[in-house]
């Protein structure tokens, strides 16, 4: 050991012992730059919170359930004679519900089949492929979605923004979301239980369906309702895809709206601006409920 | 898609215009990566911070549960409302600050997204510091460490390759963030200039200019589109990496 190396050390060895109220200080100095950070962060989210719920709450009424957009015209005279806004988004909230309704029917029976698939064949190179595939899928940017699906379905099959076009794109979304908590919710299952079946002779098939499915139940469940309230949400590929429509439809290949495009007219148009806040409200509220409900039940199934 | 060769890339020419066509992606590339990197740099220090205050300080206790479950709320708020709030409460409060005129622009947007990413940075760095193992803490504490030390010298090494993948998947959502920020950025094609100046992403100016696109001009957004899935893909590729390599 050197001249150097041995004065630094002893150098050291003084500063700790001098510092060590300077270290206790730096140490609350830390602390408190944490907690002050920490609550600006969810300070953040309780004032968007709360800014939906002040702005938007009293145009929440039963009109807004029931009664279709209103077009710029009438709001403008309601607005100038200071009503509150005629109408609702009653066509959004079946649109989307529609669209998701759709996107679920082509998502979740295979979302739930591949992710049993990667399950049962963990070790094989395609589930490793098809696992890869879903996490490059679920990074993708849901405007990209979009443009896919638009490419896909509105140039070639249905020639025109259309219903069918948008759950496209919102089950391409939803698959990876899906097929990744299939697989994480069947690899709780303990492998005994499979065994026991297999060891009364049980077909495989009925293995699957009558041991792997129910015991993974909850689990399945809180994947598809938090994909679900992921696209809730979505705006961005619906854009692309499907347009908007001021009527209730149920033709698949006609446009249709959704409550967040709805929210995008809104704000595009500044006679219905009073409608933004209460239409976001329902949709936060819609989503947030989603949420914690797939939450509550993970939660329970820990027990 | 590819009509448009390698000069796409580094052309800052946008002009739809019919007969005086020029498409170039570069104004939009840049304008991506200044609102995602101070996206970043803005959301790294709150998300760390949170990250602590859940895995580390208030570690198990109900305070924690509370915050944790806050900052997942904010996962689940959909784009456009993140875009209206920031619309309608933030870019007034910027413009009162004095730091541009109309509030629109790279700093409004990055600003909005790094509230929208900090979740996406939290949840796995929350994980991975929660995970490094007690006892390096209990001797360094028993050496006598404060708890910054603690932190410093023993959590961070041990949960870093965690924490920058976290960060990185979080820049990855950034980058194709779509609605909040063509609403915030002013949707200029302009260079910016500075973090205050307007300008445009891939994704807003593909949302912006899709509905009146055909031809020339739609091939054009398509390849941005391209380019956008390509370069998310790159960074999540990355962030999966890190992940893989030190799990």
């Amino acid at each position: 050991m050197n001249q150097t190396t041995i004065l630094s050390q002893k150098a050291n060895a003084n500063d700790l012992a001098d510092s060590f109220i300077g270290r206790k200080i730096k140490d609350r100095v830390f602390l408190g730059v944490v907690i002050l950070l920490s609550l600006l962060t969810i300070s953040m989210v309780l004032l968007i919170i709360g800014t939906l719920i002040f702005k938007g709450h009293h145009q929440i009424n039963w009109a807004f359930f029931t009664q279709t957009a209103p077009n710029t015209f009438d709001a403008m005279m309601a607005k100038s004679s200071g009503q509150l806004i005629p109408g609702g988004i009653v066509n959004g909230i079946t649109g989307s519900l529609y669209l998701v309704f759709i996107a679920s029917l082509i998502a979740i029976p295979f979302g739930v089949l591949i992710g049993i698939y990667v399950y049962e064949n963990q070790q094989s190179k395609y589930a490793g492929f098809l696992r890869d595939t879903a996490d490059v899928l679920q990074g993708v940017p849901s405007i990209v979605i979009g443009l896919i699906a638009y490419l896909w379905v509105v140039v070639h099959v249905t020639h025109g923004y259309s219903v069918l076009a948008g759950s496209v794109a919102l089950a391409i979304m939803m698959l990876p979301l899906i097929m990744r908590s299939t697989e994480e919710s069947l690899k709780m299952i303990p492998d005994t239980l499979k065994e026991a079946a297999m060891a009364l002779g049980t077909p495989y098939y009925k293995v699957i369906w009558r041991v792997l499915i129910p015991t993974s139940f909850s689990g399945l469940m809180t994947g598809i309702l938090l994909a679900i309230s992921r696209i809730l949400g979505e705006t961005a590929p619906l854009m692309l895809t499907t347009l908007g429509n001021p009527e209730i439809t149920w033709n698949i290949t006609k446009p249709i709206s959704a409550v967040p495009l709805l929210i995008w007219q809104f704000y595009n148009d500044p006679n219905m601006v009073d409608l933004i806040w209460s239409s976001t409200l329902f949709l936060m509220g819609f989503v947030l409920i989603l949420n914690m409900l797939s939450k509550w039940i993970a939660a329970k199934r820990k027990i | 898609m590819q009509q448009f060769g390698w000069k796409f890339l580094i052309s800052s020419e946008w002009n739809p215009t019919q007969g005086d066509e020029h498409y170039g992606a570069l104004l939009f590339i840049v304008g991506t990566l200044m609102t995602s990197v101070l996206a970043l740099l803005i959301a790294i220090p709150l998300a760390f911070s949170t990250s602590l205050f859940v895995a580390e300080y208030f570690k198990g206790t109900r305070v924690a549960s509370i915050v944790s479950t806050l900052v997942d709320l904010l996962a689940g708020i959909p784009s456009i409302i993140f875009g209206l709030w920031g619309f309608y409460i933030l870019r007034p409060f910027i413009v009162s600050m004095g730091l541009s005129p109309q509030g629109y622009g790279i700093f409004t947007s990055g600003l909005i997204l790094a509230i929208m990413i900090i979740p996406y940075a939290t949840s796995l760095s929350n994980t991975t510091i929660s995970m490094v193992p007690n006892e390096l803490k209990e001797a360094a504490y028993s050496l006598g460490a404060t708890q910054l030390e603690v932190i410093w010298n023993v959590i961070l090494p041990n949960a870093r390759s965690g924490i920058t993948a976290s960060y990185i998947l979080a820049f990855g959502r950034a980058l194709g963030e779509t609605l909040a920020v063509t609403m915030l950025i002013g949707n200029s094609n302009i260079m910016p200039t500075s973090i205050f100046s307007t300008g445009n992403t891939m994704s807003s100016v593909i949302a912006n200019q899709f509905g009146e696109a055909s031809g020339l001009q739609l091939s054009a957004l398509i390849e941005i589109g391209l380019l956008l899935f390509v370069i998310t893909t790159i960074i999540n590729a990355i962030g999966k990496f890190i992940i893989k390599k030190f799990a």
